[in-house]
């Protein structure tokens, strides 16, 4: 199928010396582990500022009234901060990293099915964040609608909106990209033998993510679009004076943007699928159950999204079967939860970094699941809509649950791209701080939420400032473990000892192959036979 | 040796294929979204759609006649201007289906393995669709001359909210149509330049079965936005 050089089965991905030298060789390749790790350097340059933003806000809010900044300096913290970390951050976080670097090589193929298409998805995805930094550093004012784009206010404003708007846009485009990307190799590129029943878990939550991606982005496109238009031109689609509807916008707007919550947590549940076997040394209990309910969510996912609008003007009618379908929604994901603990029960288990990382993702995700339940009852809803609860409670969704996974799939697949260990000892310490830190900067928001304090304000009553100031001095200790974390992987990436092919005793084949993996992944194609899987021990 | 050397002999023409129709699909859903705005608004604003889409009416004699009783003041040089656009929304419909037609014919020329008749072929297509992007420019161009256009006066003045609501989506979906016509056509054209440098021949037809998966789907947007604006009342 694929002609090679003899030579590039020897070298690795991060030796192998291409028609250009340096930066160069890497920002025109075409293969999927260097696009990886552009994704994830990318990324993480932008997630350092997004956490710098978010920290600024936490600062502000140590007491009431004025701290730091002005209440348009917060309204612009808040808007930037969460367009950067949700269309920059989680919602390509894992597929673009992970799934880029593994997918061919759990599956048995050479590279994605659409090579150039994949390092086009890495520009355009390039091109997105400077649009939308670039509206923070030119025109007229940050950007000040929150990351929700909520109109008529996005084309009222005097803000600097469309660089923003069409940056988050153009990102859509560069997800649509990678999903249709991974969905043709899924289906054509797998190995002799790998049926869809022996297709590890990773790989299968990046097909549900993928058809999500492909069916529910172009939808936020096209209203990412209009509202921009509306802004131009003003053609009145969702202008309330021309005889437009902004809760229209709303509708439009969650249609994509709930399943998107799926996109960010479906990957996230396919790496703790492969961490939690590993560690456990044990065959994934009900592999079935996990990719039925995971193409459940995706399915059900779809049909949640008036949740996000029980208080915006919806009929009765409209809010019982958005809350009934919620509940529903939350089936599959507790399905997956119990796979998870049987799969631990009676196992061996080897606690490692990845480990830790797994169970607590486990149990942040439990509460951030939970806490959506609360909010997806209308009566509760109704009292604790748009207050500091619904950002605690997606903040462990997101952060907690995608987050989490990001950092667990990052120690355990660390060794196989960088082909180092890293030290053990400071990759604990770090989860141990980023844990507490974690617990103490969200938790207290369900309490604060609850006594009635709303979000994206700048300012609170006295009664809150306890509680606040546990929040932001979690905010520190988050932040010191992640410093802790980086210092570690980056120190480990160039000194570590070297990783042999398989330390954790995985039985996917990315461990099959030498750490890191050559170009070209295979000397030859593996194939299973009728008796193996991926997850025999 | 390049980085890129060893993926140039994967050819997977049913992958692409895969490729191409999961990338029409975005383009359905980008599209459905405005269909979607569009039966809202339809539903919310009966008489205002109703009246808007009689300005865009296909027959115009019977239009005259039927806007007379419909109509207390009817202004006769705009309502021909109007007839004649519409007239030129039929033509278009026609346009775009005989270029679906040549379009089909070219790959079936190039299976077959005449190369002249394909590029004939494929040159038509071309024509036709810069044909029918030359009547949209005269369409607009009389809308904007009476004053019909996103954020004009004249329309904030003159016409309720659900006729300003009706021409908004007129030029966003007809506009955005318009740019799907441009890019088919670029596509034709690199599968074009690709055909005669040879690197697209009888065995690896993809590209130009995919520009013309891609220019069906543009035709078959327009069979659905023809009747939404020109014939529905």
């Amino acid at each position: 199928m694929q002609v090679s050089s003899p030579i590039s089965q020897q070298v690795s991905y991060l030796e192998y010396q291409g028609k250009y030298k340096g930066l160069l060789g890497w920002i025109t390749s075409t293969d999927h582990k260097r696009i990886a790790l552009l994704y994830m350097f990318s990324m993480m340059v932008l997630f350092i500022v997004g956490a710098l933003l978010g920290l600024g806000m936490k600062l502000e809010l140590i007491a009431p009234g004025k701290t730091v900044m002005e209440a348009q300096t917060y309204n612009a913290f808040f808007t930037v901060h969460g367009v950067i970390m949700i269309f920059m951050i989680v919602i390509p976080g894992l597929p673009a990293v992970f799934g880029n670097f593994l997918l061919p090589i759990m599956i048995g193929a050479k590279d994605v099915a659409f090579p150039k298409l994949n390092l086009i998805s890495w520009y355009v995805y390039i091109l997105g964040a400077i649009l939308v930094i670039s509206s923070v550093l030119f025109g007229d004012g940050t950007p000040d609608t929150g990351w929700t784009f909520y109109a008529p206010y996005s084309f009222k404003t005097g803000t600097n909106m469309l660089p923003a708007i069409f940056g988050a846009f153009v990102l859509g485009f560069s997800s649509v990209l990678t999903g249709l990307n991974f969905i043709v190799t899924i289906h054509r590129l797998r190995a002799p033998g790998m049926t869809w029943s022996k297709l590890p878990l990773f790989p299968w939550t990046l097909y549900g993510t993928g058809w999500i991606q492909l069916l529910a982005t172009p939808i936020v496109g096209i209203t990412l679009i209009l509202v921009a238009l509306e802004r131009i031109f003003g053609i009145g689609v969702f202008d309330p004076a021309l005889g437009g509807d902004p809760i229209l916008y709303q509708h439009l707007f969650w249609i994509y943007s709930h399943p998107a919550v799926y996109i960010m947590i479906l990957p996230a549940m396919g790496a703790i699928s492969e961490i939690i076997p590993t560690f456990s040394q044990k065959h994934i209990f009900g592999y079935k159950a996990i990719v039925v309910s995971t193409l459940a969510i995706a399915f059900v996912g779809y049909f949640v999204w008036g949740h996000h609008m029980f208080t915006a003007g919806m009929s009765n009618t409209s809010q019982y079967a958005f809350s009934i379908l919620t509940f529903l929604v939350a089936i599959p994901s507790a399905i997956k939860v119990f796979n998870w603990v049987s799969t631990m029960y009676k196992g061996s288990i080897n606690v490692q970094t990845p480990f830790y990382w797994a169970v607590s993702f486990i149990f942040v995700f439990m509460i951030g699941g939970l806490s959506g339940l609360v909010l997806g009852a209308l009566t509760a809803n109704v009292y604790l809509h748009d207050t500091a609860f619904v950002v605690a409670h997606f903040h462990f969704i997101v952060f907690g649950g995608t987050g989490y996974a990001f950092f667990a799939a990052l120690h355990y697949w660390f060794p196989k791209m960088f082909g180092r260990m890293y030290d053990p000892k400071w990759a604990n310490t770090g989860w141990v701080l980023f844990f507490i830190g974690f617990l103490a900067l969200y938790g207290p928001m369900f309490y604060l939420g609850m006594m009635g304090m709303p979000r994206r304000y700048y300012d609170y009553l006295e009664q809150f400032h306890s509680a606040n100031i546990l929040s932001t001095l979690g905010s520190w200790v988050m932040v010191f473990g992640l410093v802790v974390i980086f210092v570690n992987l980056f120190r480990s990436a160039r000194n570590g000892a070297p990783a042999p092919v398989n330390p954790w005793n995985g039985k996917t084949w990315e461990w099959t192959v030498p750490s890191p993996p050559p170009v070209e992944n295979f000397d030859r194609i593996p194939e299973y036979k009728e008796k193996e899987g991926p997850y025999e021990y | 040796m390049s980085q890129v050397i060893h993926h140039e002999d994967h050819y997977d023409a049913e992958g692409s294929k895969i490729g191409m129709w999961l990338f029409i699909f975005t383009e359905l859903l980008l599209f459905g979204g405005l269909f979607l705005i569009y039966s809202v608004y339809r539903y919310k604003n009966p008489d205002a759609f109703h009246l808007a889409a009689q300005e865009l009416e296909l027959f115009g004699g019977l239009f005259l006649i039927y806007s007379v009783y419909r109509y207390k003041n009817p202004d006769a040089f705009h309502l021909a201007a109007q007839e004649l656009d519409t007239t030129i929304g039929a033509i278009n419909t026609v346009i775009l289906l005989i270029s679906s037609m040549t379009i089909a014919m070219s790959t079936t020329a190039l299976q077959k393995g005449q190369k002249k008749i394909t590029l004939l072929l494929m040159v038509t297509t071309v024509v036709l669709g810069i044909v029918f992007l030359v009547n949209k420019y005269f369409e607009w161009g009389l809308k904007f001359e009476h004053g019909i256009f996103p954020g004009s006066e004249h329309m904030k003045t003159t016409l309720s909210q659900g006729e300003i609501l009706f021409f908004g989506l007129y030029f966003v979906m007809t506009g955005l149509h318009a740019l799907h016509i441009l890019i088919g056509l670029v596509l034709i054209l690199v599968a074009y330049y690709r055909i005669t440098n040879g690197t697209v021949h009888a065995n690896r037809p993809s590209l130009l079965e995919n520009a013309g998966l891609y220019w069906h789907l543009v035709d078959l947007i327009w069979i659905f936005l023809f009747p939404l604006f020109y014939l529905i009342h």
